[in-house]
């Protein structure tokens, strides 16, 4: 039984999927989110920062802007601080400390059949699974 | 000029397909990895038709060595798997499960995401900051400063 969130959801995957192709044929890059935001952050990005703030302007304003027309989006994130702040910390950290995240590692890496994307995908998969089972089926906190 | 244009066509395709996805909804990533709970396939579908139309982009750039802008496209990193990437990533699954965000859908849901998506945004842009500084401690441990 297919329901519409899968089709919603390979009809967007096919939208990721098709900017990261642009990204790489027109601008030579990879499409990484934490790459692009942290080489900003770190003061790693040199010639290419406007390239770089460019692509975020788009990402936050697009969505952002698309979210309006159809009458507001929900993230549903949860409302306590204290796991989003240890969320965010190790989001930041771990995502520079592997060198990408979903896009970068995910659908750039695994579309390459790059071992070290694919093997970043599987661990940090793994890591959210088991953190899953421990944070909500154990301690109940999310 | 160009790539900066192209730069922002790619990054709101992209946070377009998020949205219309459904990634920017924490509870649909955080259904996708329990999967002990209530399962939630969706990502598997995203991740699937993402994966598509950026394999056909690899082989058509295998054919040339720059992209349509004049840059050289880098060869794969093939090093050998390190410490870094692989506690990183573990620190990011277990970021990913307790918020249900990952970067690009935190910033792609900045506009409507409240307050707690500008809490996480800064919580992670912290992160970064010091990241490097962690990498440092990691692979230098003994090294001061």
């Amino acid at each position: 039984m297919i329901q519409d969130a899968w089709i919603f959801g390979l009809i967007g995957g096919l939208m990721i999927g098709s900017a990261a192709a642009l990204y790489l044929l027109v601008n030579g890059r990879i499409m990484g989110a934490s790459g692009i935001l942290g080489g900003l952050i770190d003061g790693s990005a040199r010639k290419d920062m406007f390239e770089r703030v460019a692509f975020i302007a788009g990402l936050v304003i697009v969505p952002g802007v698309l979210a309006l027309l159809m009458g507001g989006a929900q993230t549903n994130i949860t409302s306590n601080p204290v796991v989003i702040i240890a969320a965010g910390l190790l989001v930041g950290i771990g995502t520079r400390l592997a060198n990408g995240c979903t896009s970068g590692h995910g659908v750039c890496g695994i579309s390459r059949l790059s071992l070290r994307g694919i093997a970043a995908t599987l661990l940090y998969l793994l890591a959210g699974g088991l953190m899953m089972v421990l944070f909500r089926h154990i301690l109940g906190v999310i | 000029m160009l790539r900066m244009v192209f730069a922002a066509l790619s990054g709101g395709l992209f946070g377009a397909g998020l949205l219309v996805s459904g990634m920017v909804d924490t509870t649909k990533v955080q259904g996708w990895l329990d999967v002990f709970g209530a399962w939630d396939p969706t990502l598997a579908f995203v991740l699937g038709g993402a994966i598509i139309p950026m394999a056909i982009a690899w082989r058509v750039a295998a054919r040339r060595r720059t992209a349509l802008l004049g840059d050289t496209i880098l060869p794969m990193n093939t090093a050998p798997l390190d410490k870094n990437i692989a506690l990183g990533s573990v620190l990011f699954g277990i970021g990913w499960a307790l918020a249900g965000l990952c970067p690009g859908p935190a910033m792609a849901s900045l506009f409507f995401g409240g307050w707690g998506g500008l809490l996480f945004f800064f919580a992670m842009a912290a992160g970064m900051y010091v990241a490097p500084q962690v990498s440092q401690k990691l692979n230098h441990p003994t090294a001061t400063a």
